[in-house]
């Protein structure tokens, strides 16, 4: 088990150096995401709805498709050159080798995610304040759901001609309840509701994350071994 | 059957094969690739396999590695499955293929250390600029993968693969697009290693370049052996059968 | 080069299959609209329940059977289970398409609105959408045992979804009440709606059953077309 954590760990820190070098996914999924935010502001009359009433929705459906913006990137460096057999030949348990590259894109997702909050809140006129560590969990619970679907589903998309369509149009089904919960919570914290009102949600993101991390895990050998 | 006397072969230990796979076949794609292949090799053996494009030879290879799965048979390194057990026999494979497995954005020796640290290696760093070395890519150790030519990133691919001192070595055309001094060079370093007493797979579709290095040769015709013997005297005594099977 | 008389055999038998149920359904028509009562508020256009409710429960069958075949081939690799999952999947879309349809028609006659989030047809449209990635998907790929894997993991990936989409919908509901549409019919029903319910029910599984064997059978004939095919 240590080994399978100690190669998890390093796969992900073998993705993030690649990944600081070059930079440009990175920066095109931060750039992607401030873009949306700004079509989204002028997508709405700002003397009819409040900000506050729409932020939620938002906020979140910019994380959701700078994500998938994001999650090709992670299997597509190891098709240059081979790489994936490089990892495959190696004896790293496959389950090890998803939770590395769920690692990886997590902090990648995450950076993106950390950059676009703010810029939020300053389009959006948006205080967070008092609400801001609610949402900084909330976000991370939703993002470890749909990011290790994400991760799982873009090691397939690779495989076929249009990655950047199959990966929506397979994944985004399965976004929905963690950005449901994670809307309703986000409204929740922004009003300032008390904790019991979202418990139910945040259970729910947490039972996703717990079903579908450990099944994508667990699949994984099957779409990366012949 | 295949056999695997030569005559001039070292001891072997036990378990006496460092491959044992038998009846292997597979499908890819739509069609049957391979069908009941056989194959044994002992330390020290170097064998070619040669065959016309299509004919089975990398999907052979992939199989021995544990990178596919056989529809039906089994194989067996050091006599432990290659598939399965976490994967542990596979410590005892060293694979070269025709990709570099190389990561672009990292060094050279940056490249090296992640594989050494994915086998388990200490001291990947060191372990890492000393295999470079070793190979003569020492000075270059700082550079991505992209600066280099085809002979130079063929060798940096071995040192990457003798890295974990494996005891098989299983080559995927090498040869190919290798200027002639780097061709010589890598024969060079196949003999020392079959010295040593690691056994090796070549597959190649140009027996030239690989006959004087294998102490057998193997033909595949459509996922069967159209034969498997030692390798005698030269080459063009072999070429007219192999014509014969090829239909070249 | 001749069909092989199993393949052959299965089509013919999905297609009396089919053919049965679907003039089983034009019984059960007759019985809606002759032998139902007309219910006191929706009027004539209730009676597209009887479409409506079985196709639902269709897609939920087929895809739930995708989801179990799915699991089974991860475990077994037996490429029948591989072509069984794919057939389910095809007339799962279909059926889900047929209540996707059926809704609206049914709903804007009665409350002026095409479309309406309630819990079914939320439910169905999910699984139209993950029908429909699993097809993409398939389509998208060539090597069979690739296909097969790859579709299986999505398989199985959503009919665990399934739950989750069943609890967000039903979470979210209970908090932003919308007018119900179409209502589920409780066992409050007049024995003759009960009937008629259950008669479409049963003909609608017989229609599934038909037309995913006669595309199995297709299957089947495809396949051993490529072998033979490949060993000429």
């Amino acid at each position: 088990m240590p080994n399978a954590l100690r190669l998890a760990g390093t796969i992900a820190a073998k993705d993030i150096r690649a990944e600081l070098r070059s930079r440009t996914a990175l920066l095109s999924a931060v750039v992607f995401a401030a873009l949306v935010l700004v079509v989204f502001n002028f997508a709405r009359d700002p003397t009819a709805i409040a900000a506050a009433d729409l932020a939620p929705s938002v906020l979140w459906v910019t994380f959701a498709l700078a994500a998938m913006v994001a999650l090709n990137r992670a299997f597509n460096i190891e098709r240059e050159h081979g790489a994936l057999d490089g990892l495959l030949l190696a004896p790293v348990p496959r389950e090890a080798l998803f939770a590395g590259k769920l690692l990886a894109n997590l902090a990648f997702v995450g950076t993106v995610e950390a950059v676009t909050l703010p810029l939020f809140m300053l389009f959006f006129n948006v205080n967070l304040g008092p609400a801001l560590p609610g949402i900084v969990g909330v976000t991370v619970l939703a993002t470890i759901g749909f990011v290790s679907v994400g991760t799982i589903f873009s090691a397939m998309a690779v495989r076929t001609r249009f990655a950047e369509l199959m990966l929506p149009v397979l994944l985004l089904p399965f976004m929905v309840p963690p950005l449901i919960a994670a809307v309703q919570v986000t409204a929740r914290l922004l009003a300032g509701r008390p904790l019991s009102e979202m418990l139910g949600w945040l259970r729910l993101l947490a039972l996703y994350d717990v079903v579908f991390v450990t099944l994508c895990m667990l699949a994984f050998s099957a779409v990366v071994d012949e | 059957m295949p056999s695997s006397d030569g005559g001039t072969e070292p001891e072997r230990d036990a378990p006496a094969r460092l491959i044992e796979a038998r009846g292997l076949r597979r499908s890819f794609g739509r069609s049957l690739v391979l069908r009941d292949v056989d194959l044994l090799l002992g330390p020290g053996e170097a064998l070619a396999v040669a065959g016309p494009n299509g004919a089975g030879k990398t999907t052979l290879l992939r199989l021995l590695a544990g990178l596919m799965r056989p529809n039906a048979g089994e194989v067996k390194i050091l006599g432990r499955p290659v598939r399965g057990e976490g994967g542990e026999s596979r410590r005892a494979i060293g694979f070269l293929s025709h990709h570099s497995l190389m990561y672009d954005d990292l060094t050279l020796a940056e490249n090296l250390a992640f594989a050494a640290r994915l086998y388990g290696l200490a001291r990947p760093v060191q372990l890492a600029q000393a295999a470079l070395e070793a190979v003569g890519l020492g000075p270059r150790a700082q550079e991505s993968p992209r600066r280099l030519s085809r002979g130079l990133l063929q060798r940096a691919s071995i040192a990457r693969a003798l890295l974990h001192r494996p005891k098989v070595l299983l080559l995927d055309e090498p040869f190919t697009a290798l200027d002639a001094a780097s061709a010589d060079q890598l024969r060079d370093l196949l003999r020392d290693r079959l010295r040593e007493g690691l056994g090796m797979v070549v597959v190649t579709h140009r027996l030239s370049e690989v006959w004087e290095v294998a102490s057998r040769v193997a033909v595949l015709v459509s996922g069967q052996w159209m034969c498997d013997e030692p390798r005698r005297g030269a080459l063009d005594g072999f070429l007219p059968r192999y014509r014969g099977w090829v239909g070249a | 080069m001749i069909p092989s008389r199993a393949g052959s055999a299965t089509v013919r038998r999905g297609l009396w299959l089919s053919i049965v149920a679907l003039v089983l359904l034009a019984g059960v028509y007759l019985l809606a609209l002759r032998f139902t009562p007309v219910e006191a508020r929706q009027g004539m256009a209730q009676k597209i329940f009887y479409l409506h409710v079985p196709a639902a429960w269709c897609a939920l069958l087929a895809f739930s059977l995708v989801g179990i075949a799915s699991a089974l081939y991860l475990w077994l690799h037996d490429p029948r289970l591989d072509r069984f999952a794919a057939s389910s999947a095809e007339v799962g879309v279909a059926f889900s398409a047929v209540m996707l349809t059926t809704g609206p028609i049914w709903g804007k006659p009665i409350w002026g609105t095409w479309w309406t989030w309630d819990a079914r047809l939320t439910l169905t449209l999910f699984l139209f959408f993950l029908f429909i990635g699993y097809l993409a998907l398939r389509a998208a790929l060539q090597d069979r045992a690739e296909r097969a894997r790859f579709s299986a993991v999505v398989g199985i990936l959503g009919m665990l979804l399934v739950p989750f989409i069943h609890v967000s919908v039903y979470l979210f509901r209970t908090l932003h009440p919308q007018p119900i549409v179409l209502k589920p019919s409780a066992p409050s029903l007049p024995p003759e709606m009960l009937r008629a319910l259950f008669a479409s029910l049963a003909v609608f599984t017989l229609l599934y059953i038909g037309f995913v064997t006669m595309r199995y059978g297709i299957a089947q004939l495809q396949d051993e077309r490529e072998e033979v095919g490949d060993a000429a």
